[in-house]
């Protein structure tokens, strides 16, 4: 069986779809491995981690904690980004993240992406311009989310 | 591969008298209606699209989407959600008790431009109903279509239909079914989310897929821009229109939208013919 190296998962996945190769080698040399088992919180509300995660395979929700539930909000799978707010640096997290099922992921030190950037500014414009669309579509997605469209008499709109 | 025949639309179909043989609860507020329709063949037959006419005596008439498989011409199934006081009624009938129906009338999903090709199944709510007739005829006739997608998004769990045949549908090969809901609970290990957040999970190949969406208009925008970004041409998508019908043959212009009558036009339009009205304010 023909055996992926971390350079080919990256160079493969959706983000970093297009990036120059040096580009690709810069960033997987900053590149982690992680897994995740069913139900493990990868990160709490107001934790200050600093990681980016690049999901491979498995799902993880999002959820944010209201008084007496908890309340799932999005959830995200293969192909997609986690804990962009880390790459702004600053505040904790805004919610938790729990692996619904066995998750593989590749994790990005941050602080580590951002001195990268800075001394590479193009590379770091390439970067922030794929997080931009991801940010721009999630606040689409929850814009949408609030016009509750299948509830009896249609989208609830003022 | 076997035709399904679509009643000619030169004379308006009569009204039958067709008996209930069955109300199954989907979910909370949405049931399953079956009529037997042995004896009227006629009445039996129809094309993945079509509605008919239902009428509970003494209460009222409804349009309501036929969400059976078409090959099952002895009876007649209908998906229906009780938000009114003639839906109600229509779910609360008994087996054995008879009820008007009208039709089949309208346009069908365009199942021969799909032939040889991917479909691409976009619905929301209610709106998986008058697509599951689709999927029907797709898995009687595997052979004659590519890859089946299913991309389904609904209010929350409790709110999904056909939940078992979702999953059945879902192990078959060369299906993808993917559904979704707006609010999850923590139960709930599936995807959270809007339906078009579901677009990153599938290969869409352009030029070789049809897609077919059923679901509220806001929905059913989104669901175009996303199939506009991915690069699937105007001509290759199709969807169901609801608009408040109530005489079914364009006589009434309840219905109307623009230049159509959705029930005489429709319900299912291809896109490049909606594509002016679809966004028009006040429409």
């Amino acid at each position: 069986m023909e055996t992926k190296t971390l350079t080919d998962v990256l160079r493969d996945h959706p983000f970093l779809e297009g990036l120059k190769p040096n580009h690709i080698q810069k960033i997987a040399e900053l590149a982690m491995e992680v897994q995740f088992s069913r139900d493990h919180l990868v990160f709490r509300e107001g934790d200050e981690s600093s990681l980016f995660y690049l999901l491979l395979s498995g799902k993880v929700a999002l959820e944010i904690s209201a008084p007496g539930k908890i309340v799932r909000i999005q959830t995200l799978g293969a192909g997609d980004e986690m804990g962009w707010s880390s790459l702004l640096g600053g505040d904790g997290k805004t919610f938790q993240a729990r692996a619904l099922e066995s998750v593989r992921a590749v994790a990005f030190d941050a602080a580590r992406l951002r001195q990268t950037f800075d001394q590479d500014t193009a590379f770091g414009y390439q970067f922030m311009q794929r997080l931009i669309k991801v940010v721009a579509r999630r606040l689409q997605a929850a814009r949408l989310q609030l016009l509750d469209v299948y509830a009896p008499g249609g989208a609830k709109m003022a | 591969m076997s035709v399904l025949t679509v009643p000619s639309k030169a004379a308006p179909p009569p009204m039958n008298a067709l008996r209930v043989a069955s109300v199954v609860k989907e979910n909370h507020d949405t049931f399953t209606l079956t009529l037997d329709a042995d004896g009227e063949e006629s009445a039996g037959r129809f094309a993945p699209g079509q509605f008919s006419m239902l009428y509970v005596y003494g209460v009222g008439e409804l349009p309501i989407s036929i969400s059976g498989d078409p090959h099952e011409t002895g009876r007649l199934v209908y998906t229906v959600r009780s938000v009114g006081k003639a839906t109600n009624a229509l779910v609360n009938r008994q087996a054995g008790e008879s009820i008007g129906v009208r039709g089949p009338f309208g346009t069908t999903w365009p199942l021969e431009a799909a032939r040889g090709k991917d479909v691409l199944i976009v619905a929301g709510g209610i709106g998986l109903a008058p697509l599951r007739p689709v999927i029907h005829h797709i898995l009687r006739h595997r052979d004659d279509y590519v890859r089946l997608m299913v991309l389904y998004g609904a209010r929350s769990p409790k709110d999904l239909l056909y939940r078992k045949q979702l999953t059945e549908w879902g192990r078959l090969p060369d299906t993808q079914v993917l559904t979704t809901v707006d609010y999850g609970g923590v139960n709930w290990r599936g995807y959270v989310g809007v339906v078009t957040t579901l677009f990153r999970y599938v290969r869409m190949h352009p030029g070789r897929t049809i897609a077919m969406i059923c679901g509220p208009e806001i929905m059913m925008r989104y669901v175009i821009r996303e199939l506009d970004k991915r690069g699937l041409p105007d001509s290759d998508v199709y969807l169901s229109m609801e608009r408040n019908m109530k005489c079914a043959v364009g006589f009434c212009g309840h219905c109307q939208l623009g230049p159509y009558f959705v029930c005489k036009d429709g319900p299912i339009f291809p896109y490049t013919q909606m594509r002016p009205w679809l966004e028009k304010h006040e429409l």
